[in-house]
């Protein structure tokens, strides 16, 4: 195959012998197999992290109490008796965070969608590289099941935060070591991909598709892997000084004259626990961008699709995703106006921090005015991708007072913080993706989901994040901190307490929601209604230049693109929608 | 003035304003929350708009042109414009007057917090106001902050473990370390917070200007015991406070 060659024809006639069923659904390096395979994999990681969040929740709303059913289950080691122990919350906390991010969220928007979609999108027959393909997903897998397994290191799972504090997370049990290692399989896997995304992006476009006729999604896939080849490299780097701190006593992050456990620690000191801060958010805050930037791009397909009108302000929209490329180098360190660094230093993050947040309001309004003069489908996609624009609003809103350095004093590790981002990852991020999932389906598997209980879920689930996530804001407010055990303990926690049970019993709510959703997407896997090639009447090259399902090499024939991607509804054309390969000459009305 | 019980300080909303500055920061968090919810109404009411205006009628197509682009930038404008008034005019002029104008040594009352795994240790210098050295290969159960006994400036010097005493409408200028790992530390009715890294020793301030006992809390993921280090804010009359430090002192000189 000529993958490498640019504009090389798209899979005519290219001869597949009948690979074996390992090699073609196991070992695949199909792009269209392997999004799948991170499909599947990240949504288990999410259902994964999601439990460790009910137990917690659990205790949280109900300190001291057995937890209930699962409990039972668990050894004396993590909760005795059915009852949390300290050490086990802190582990639970840690890897919720890391799997969410690093296994769940991240896999989903820029390994599986864009894997799937993104070749499909530009006109390519498969990524530039499909064995490095093939071997990102296999690493990520590994790097996933170590995290995992991890649980079962003595002492138990890393539990110094998914950020990793040093010296706490130096001086942790052996766990945090296995969370290294595995971080750096995680990391190395994402730098496969991302090379693969951006040079795929560079060399494999279909003929006729310009950088001004890339779907947005692409742009967003694309700006997503530049930011994650320039920054992950400096958490690996950062995760490997921690290795040789734990493993060689090397002293990178541990300060001199250092008391743990009631004994001196016997190092000579010279490291700086600062350094370990800066080296993990300089990845950690642009990753809060790679957590955002694809599931832009997902709302922008559904948008335009669903109001059957070109999306607002399509330039406007790339020149703002690249803005907020640019800009996510330059903020990191507004997670750390309090950490005792120099107060000069956090004058320049906090202007940075205000100046990123105008690039995605711009995102938005350009989502907000895309619906004006439209002719708007309420499908099940575009519930979901509608819900998207208020939440995530929260989300940027609520960002403002911490990014803001004398407001985030009071407010800088309260729930306040867990409450605004979980605005902008879950109702943001995740309800995007649940968007995209819906959308895609059909392409995927030639079946569509089944449009009920897809709006059981959606509403079950919009209900429930925001029964979840509002109380988090109005405990933040009266300054209940982030990651205690017991919030009992403390006498300021007090008068809002009430609010834990409202949040864990939304969160079992949300629980059901996605059982429903589990139920659909098996039911209609193998009983769902069949789906034309481009059901949802698309413009771009991902429905309406292949079938549904693809088949291997993606298209049937040779594909040249002719115009940009939301052509909907233009005057004089036949249908709604103008594909982007067909020629005017076939749109245009006799 | 009389003290006041917890139930008067915590509430639903951000605890009773304390110190100095907690009034002028809470004011600042009241005008973003009414900007947030000014712009997210406007949001939610012109998309509501939209989506009732504009949905999917049989026989009306879309309409395949939009507004101009510069109409869109209008918003993003003002909110820009927020933001920079609210940072220059507002945000930097009090970052400066919380985390960077130190009250003068001499005029205020000035301690070590020394944080540990799970308690905070609070160093007075005493009638002197010089700090005893302290070592930590004489840290013991009964010397927390390994106080060295034999520097004459030792002497006078008091250490209490999470009650940190002080007095009234008088600035208390600490300064913030830590033995073992990174604490955070937060008097939230006071809207102090401030990280406790080894090997650093960072300065904070405040001025009480309630009687009563406000909670200190750890903000930083410390460890399995995070949730309960906690102590107390003391706040006396300078009266109450003086007479206070002279009891330790008796106290000392007993043992």
């Amino acid at each position: 195959m000529e993958t490498t060659a640019s504009h090389s024809p798209a899979g005519v006639h290219d001869v597949h012998p009948d690979l074996p069923f390992v090699r073609k659904y196991v070992f695949s390096t199909d792009h269209k197999v392997i999004g799948i395979q991170y499909m599947i994999t990240s949504m288990l990681f999410l259902l994964s992290g999601f439990t460790m969040m009910l137990l917690m929740r659990w205790q949280i709303a109900y300190p001291g109490t057995p937890i209930p059913f699962i409990g039972k289950f668990l050894p004396e080691t993590m909760a005795p008796g059915g009852v949390m122990l300290p050490e086990f919350y802190n582990q639970l906390g840690a890897m919720h965070g890391t799997i969410m991010v690093f296994l769940g969220v991240v896999p989903l928007g820029v390994a599986a969608f864009g894997n799937y979609v993104l070749p499909l999108q530009i006109g390519a027959k498969d990524m530039a590289f499909p064995f490095l393909n093939m071997l990102s997903y296999w690493v990520f897998l590994i790097g996933g099941v170590l995290m995992l397994s991890s649980f079962a290191m003595p002492g138990g799972a890393a539990q110094s935060g998914w950020t990793s504090y040093v010296p706490l997370a130096d001086l942790a049990p052996p766990g945090q070591t296995m969370w290294l290692i595995a971080m750096t399989f995680i990391i190395t896997s994402s730098l496969f991909g991302a090379i693969n995304f951006i040079v795929t992006t560079l060399n494999l476009r279909a003929k006729g598709m310009t950088w001004m006729r890339l779907p947005f999604f692409v742009w967003c896939q694309f700006v997503t892997a530049v930011l994650l080849v320039l920054a992950f490299p400096v958490l690996q780097g950062g995760a490997l000084l921690q290795l040789m701190d734990r493993v060689a006593h090397a002293n990178f992050f541990i300060p001199a004259n250092l008391i743990f456990g009631g004994a001196p620690v016997e190092r000579p000191g010279g490291g700086n626990p600062l350094l370990w801060q800066h080296l993990f958010w300089f990845l950690a805050h642009p990753e809060v961008y790679v957590l955002l930037l694809p599931e832009f791009g997902i709302v922008a397909e559904i948008i335009a699709n669903g109001t059957r009108k070109p999306l607002f302000g399509y330039k406007e929209l790339v020149i703002s995703a690249c803005g907020i490329g640019v800009l996510s180098f330059v903020v990191w360190a507004h997670h750390m106006f309090l950490s005792g660094m120099r107060t000069d230093v956090t004058k320049f993050f906090t202007i940075t921090t205000m100046i990123i947040s105008i690039p995605s309001v711009m995102v938005l309004t350009c989502f907000l005015l895309s619906l004006r003069g439209g002719s708007i489908h309420f499908n099940l996609p575009m519930l979901f991708a509608l819900a998207f624009l208020p939440l995530f609003g929260i989300g940027g809103l609520t960002g403002l007072p911490l990014g803001f350095t004398p407001t985030d004093i009071y407010l800088h590790d309260t729930y306040y913080v867990i409450g605004h981002f979980h605005y902008v990852v879950v109702t943001g991020s995740l309800i995007a993706l649940f968007g995209g999932l819906y959308f895609w389906f059909p392409k995927m598997f030639g079946r569509h989901m089944n449009q009920r209980l897809g709006k059981i879920h959606f509403w079950i689930s919009v209900t429930a994040m925001n029964g979840i996530f509002f109380p988090m804001l109005i405990q933040g407010m009266s300054g209940v901190l982030r990651r205690q055990f017991d919030p009992t303990a403390q006498i300021h926690n007090h008068p809002t307490l009430i609010l834990n049970k409202v949040m864990t019993i939304s969160a079992l709510i949300l629980a059901l929601g996605q059982i429903v959703f589990i139920v659909n997407f098996f039911y209609s896997l193998f009983k769902g209604k069949e789906a034309q090639s481009n059901p949802w009447n698309a413009t771009t090259l991902d429905w309406a230049a292949c079938p549904s399902p693809p088949p291997h090499g993606n298209f049937t024939q040779d594909i040249a693109v002719h115009r940009g991607p939301y052509e909907y509804s233009v005057p004089n054309h036949k249908t709604d929608w103008s594909p982007q390969h067909v020629p005017d000459q076939q749109l245009v009305k006799s | 003035m009389t003290p006041l019980t917890p139930d008067k300080i915590y509430g639903w909303g951000v605890p009773f304003a304390a110190s100095s500055y907690a009034a002028k920061l809470d004011r600042q968090l009241n005008i973003f929350h009414a900007a947030m919810i000014l712009i997210f109404v406007c949001w939610a009411v012109y998309m509501a708009y939209c989506l009732i205006r504009y949905r999917a009628k049989p026989g009306v197509p879309a309409e395949y042109g939009h507004l101009s682009v510069v109409t869109s930038l209008i918003p993003d404008g003002i909110i820009l414009a927020f933001e920079m008034f609210m940072i220059f005019a507002i945000g930097l002029p009090s970052w400066a007057h919380v985390m960077e104008n130190f009250p003068v040594e001499k005029e205020a009352n000035v301690v070590h917090v020394i944080a540990q795994q799970f308690a905070w240790n609070i160093h007075y210098p005493g009638p002197d106001g010089v700090f005893g050295r302290t070592s930590i290969k004489l840290i013991s159960s009964g010397n927390p902050i390994g106080l060295d006994d034999s520097d004459p400036a030792a002497k006078d010097d008091i250490v209490s473990i999470n009650q940190f005493h002080v007095p009234v409408n008088k600035p208390t200028l600490v300064y913030l370390s830590s033995l073992d790992v990174i604490h955070s530390f937060n008097v939230p009715a006071f809207r102090t917070k401030q990280d406790a890294t080894p090997g650093m020793q960072v300065r904070i301030w405040f001025e009480p200007i309630q009687l009563g006992t406000f909670e200190i809390a750890c903000a930083q993921l410390c460890g399995l015991g995070h949730y309960r280090m906690r102590g107390d804010v003391i706040v006396h009359t300078q009266d109450e406070f003086d007479a206070w430090i002279k009891k330790k002192l008796a106290e000392k000189s007993e043992s």
